[in-house]
């Protein structure tokens, strides 16, 4: 444990990106099995165990100092966690019958276990055992809350540096893994052979759009694209096969690989055809695509009732096809797969599945003039719910990431960006309980790498309901507090991306960014958009010059 | 007597009526008595100034040959009369020359302790508990949040950094007095005997440590030096110049700072410290409180830093205890203001 600590410790303070891999790379490598594994697994979120309340933890320390001195003290240190591992009183002095510190993985396994009554009483052992820093890591790690900036793919790829991997095989695999990972590690050493992902229906990194600017149509011709409406739903993939036992197992990803089947178990009958598909997950009543917001309702919901699935009926809407059965297609042009998804689409048979239809263009102009009116160039009813077109390669190859050239993104709508939450700020009046002020940023790149610039500050366009979901998300993940403001997690692959409208641009020398927004709201929360995936400082650089042009 | 008719606290510090002087004046005053060399307790200007010969030195180096009408040297141990009360120096365990000072007025004691800690360090004569009836303490780090532990373990942490990342320069914050030579000393019991570099600013001070006996091996000064051969190498600067333009000659630096305040993580954070070292020339919560209980004093005063903790503390144990409010002390660090150009020409 106290190695573990030692490493989250320093990645607290790190901030490069390299550094941090190679700190990761090198605890890998000087820790054992199963201890790295399960640091692996806290890493990349993988851990499962409840997680203790703040209220255990404060009642621990209560009983043990001087609530004077405990109240001084965290106001002094304002965390509880990092106030009561420094604060803790020392256990009797080391002597030979004194156990020694716990390693992670009776940490993590007992915790795995344990009944909540003995919670207590055993943190309480673990924290006398333990130096400051283990502590430390003890209390974030049994809280959930670690927050140390790291990303599972960060985890990941120094995890692959250990064999001189591609952190892309990992992912792979990464599906039919489990903690401590000895199969994985065995493999990165050259010791075994490699893990086989067993998932019947694993997931497969997504392939994304570039967004495209005017001066780009110059350079492509009209004929090697295939155009599609770009739906206004959530990107999923939806997998299905066979397990060993040949029952079918289906699955529904998010964008990041994550498992969101749960949320939607009314689409998992209809996908009862091997394969997997790219597309977008829509609210469809009466075949008319609904709204975002609609869509929004059936999101982030613990339970799903069934008047949920009855009043916000679940529809996929397939736009590619990334294998069908037991053959990986990926490999194939765009064309070829467009072909293959029509068959499956069709041999599905199913009303909540269909085809994203495609839009017959034969020169910029035509597509363009589409894109304005999507009503009478074949959207029809759905038009509300495109907000632009999606440009595809016909010989394009599924490629993960965002490769250049393959997919282009048009959207509808210039003044809209996709923001990420940087800090925030308590409200006034009625609201002076909330955390209602929003400081947005978007990414550029900086001395260190990739990062966020702040570019405005919204107060509205949310409802009450979403305040408080924002508000909620505010206080569970601050990462420092500045009088009045929150500093909130806004990492690449942690954090809240903030869909922001706004009127005008304009260049402003008082801004860090070097940009203004005129009336920016708050026009949607993209719970499912990791933060990577945000805006970038050049899109806002090249809508003031469209700006100024107009 | 009464101890405050010894002692009381003046607008220019802690004053002793009967004996004629005041402990570590913040004002130019016709007799001092100063603990430490710090800035914030030894000023240049008084009248008279009585310390240990080398916090006097210290003062000799920073303000020049007249930074006082007369000086005194006393030792540890030696018993001086002033006007009506004695006093004697007592090792602090500091800094180099570090002193409490104990004033004896009829068959009342009270110790000043100016600051202190009671961990090892090989760079000073250890602290050395004087039994007395008021205690005088600091409570820099007057919470029970900070607990230093080992400084030894610190320094372990730096060398497995340097040979992690063998390109890149090690840059240690530290206070040029006291604390860089410390460090030093402390890389030195690890087994680093590589050159360890200097910023122009500590160097004076650092060859003063040398010639008062306190070996630290080969230092260079790291003006001049190309980028590329300061890879894996460690050097020491004042802590205002680890976040200057001055780091641009390292390459790819890893910034470390060596303080009692980087216990706290937000503290280290605002500083923007990627190796926060828990080193510290005061005493933590359990020095402070253990060292207050060995003096036996049944009175505690309590002078700059978290004093409402350690006076709760204090009162808890059915000892009388009050603040001070002396003006003018505090961190040592945040009163180092170092032009790094100007120090390096």
């Amino acid at each position: 444990m106290n190695r573990f600590a030692e490493l989250l410790d320093r990645l607290a303070y790190e901030p490069g990106r390299n550094n941090k891999l190679r700190l990761i790379t090198a605890y890998f490598r000087d820790t054992p099995d199963p201890d790295r594994g399960y640091a692996l697994a806290a890493l990349t979120g993988a851990l499962s165990f409840k997680h203790a309340k703040p209220g255990l933890i404060r009642d621990l320390i209560m009983d043990r100092t001087d609530p004077v001195l405990f109240g001084l003290s965290y106001d002094y240190v304002g965390d509880l966690s990092e106030t009561v591992a420094l604060m803790w009183p020392k256990a009797a002095p080391a002597g030979h019958n004194n156990p020694p510190p716990p390693t992670l993985s009776e940490v993590v396994t007992t915790l795995r276990t344990l009944g909540k009554t003995d919670l207590p009483k055993q943190l309480a052992r673990w924290l006398d055992e333990l130096d400051e820093i283990g502590r430390w890591a003890l209390l974030k790690l049994v809280t959930g809350a670690m927050r140390i900036g790291i990303s599972a793919r960060l985890a990941k790829t120094a995890a692959a540096a250990l064999g001189d991997k591609d952190p892309h095989e990992i992912e792979l695999i990464w599906p039919g893994l489990a903690p401590p990972y000895l199969d994985l590690f065995a493999w990165l050493e050259g010791r075994g052979e490699k893990p086989v992902n067993r998932d019947p229906a694993p997931f497969r990194p997504v392939m994304l759009a570039h967004a495209i600017e005017d001066t780009d149509f110059a350079s492509l011709d009209p004929a090697d694209f295939i155009a599609e409406w770009k739906w206004d739903g959530i990107r999923v993939q939806a997998v299905a096969g066979r397990d060993e036992r040949g029952y079918m197992q289906a699955r529904l990803y998010s964008r990041t690989g994550e498992d969101i089947t749960k949320s939607f178990p009314d689409l998992v009958p209809s996908l009862h055809l091997p394969g997997a598909i790219d597309g977008e997950l829509l609210v469809l009543r009466e075949g008319r695509v609904q709204t975002f917001n609609v869509l929004q309702q059936r999101l982030n919901r613990k339970v799903v009732s069934p008047k949920l699935i009855k009043d916000f009926p679940i529809h996929l809407r397939a736009y590619d096809l990334l294998g069908d059965d037991e053959n990986d297609l990926r490999e194939l042009p765009f064309a070829e797969r467009r072909a293959h998804l029509d068959a499956f689409v069709r041999k599905l048979d199913d009303p909540r599945i269909d085809l994203s239809p495609t839009i017959a263009f034969d020169s910029w102009e035509t597509l363009m003039a589409a894109r304005a009116d999507p009503s009478s160039a074949g959207a029809g009813e759905d038009a509300e719910a495109v907000e632009g077109v999606m440009l595809k390669r016909r010989d394009a190859p599924y490629l993960p990431g965002r490769p250049k050239g393959q997919w282009w993104k048009w959207k509808r709508d210039p003044h809209i960006i996709d923001a990420v939450l940087m800090y925030a700020q308590r409200g006034h009046g009625k609201r002076s309980s909330y955390y209602s002020d929003y400081t947005f940023g978007v990414w550029t790149s900086g001395e260190d790498g990739e990062q966020l610039v702040p570019v405005g500050k919204a107060y509205f366009g949310f409802t009450d309901e979403e305040l408080l979901q924002i508000d909620r998300f505010v206080r569970r993940n601050t990462t420092e507090k500045f009088g009045p403001v929150r500093h909130v997690v806004h990492e690449p692959d942690q954090g809240l991306v903030l869909e922001v409208a706004f009127e005008g641009l304009a260049r402003s020398p008082r801004h860090k960014s070097g940009v203004a927004m005129r009336f920016p709201r708050i026009s949607r929360l993209r719970w499912d958009k990791p933060p990577r995936e945000a805006d970038r400082l050049e899109t806002l650089e090249r809508m003031l010059k469209d700006v100024t042009a107009n | 007597m009464r101890p405050q008719d010894i002692l009381i606290p003046a607008a220019a510090g802690l004053c002793c009526k009967p004996g004629g002087f005041h402990i570590d004046p913040v004002r130019a005053v016709e007799r001092a008595v100063i603990t430490h060399g710090h800035s914030d307790h030894a000023r240049a200007g008084h009248g008279a100034v009585l310390a240990t010969q080398e916090t006097l030195d210290m003062m000799r180096l920073r303000y020049g040959d007249n930074f006082a009408r007369s000086t005194q040297a006393v030792r540890y141990g030696e018993e001086i009369r002033l006007g009506d009360v004695k006093i004697k120096f007592h090792p602090a365990g500091h800094v180099l020359g570090s002193a409490q000072i104990a004033v004896s007025c009829k068959d009342t004691c009270i110790v000043a302790s100016g600051d202190y800690k009671d961990a090892i360090d090989p760079t000073c004569t250890p602290f050395e508990v004087v039994p007395c009836d008021v205690f005088i303490t600091e409570a820099t780090f007057g919470l029970p949040v900070f607990r230093h532990g080992d400084a030894a373990d610190e320094v372990k942490k730096l060398l497995a950094s340097v040979a992690l990342f063998p390109e890149r320069a090690h840059l240690v914050g530290a206070y040029s007095l006291g604390k860089a030579q410390r460090v030093i000393a402390l890389l030195r019991q690890e087994g680093c005997d590589a050159p360890i570099y200097l910023h122009g600013a500590m160097e004076e001070i650092t060859h003063y440590y040398e010639s008062r006996g306190i070996a630290l091996g080969e230092l260079r000064t790291v003006k001049g030096v190309k980028k590329a051969d300061l890879a894996g190498t460690i050097t020491l600067a004042p802590p205002s110049a680890t976040s200057d333009i001055w780091t641009r000659r390292f390459p790819d630096p890893v910034t470390a700072f060596a303080s009692g305040w980087m216990r706290v993580r937000a503290r280290a954070r605002q500083r923007g410290v990627e190796l926060p070292l828990v080193i510290s020339d005061h005493a933590d919560w359990d020095g402070l409180t253990a060292t207050i209980e060995a003096t036996g004093a049944g009175e505690v005063w309590v002078t700059h830093g978290q004093e409402d903790a350690l006076v709760h503390w204090c009162k808890t144990r059915g000892l009388a205890a009050r603040p001070l409010d002396l003006v003018g002390y505090g961190d040592e660090e945040e009163h180092e203001v170092v032009a790094a150009d100007e120090a390096e020409a």
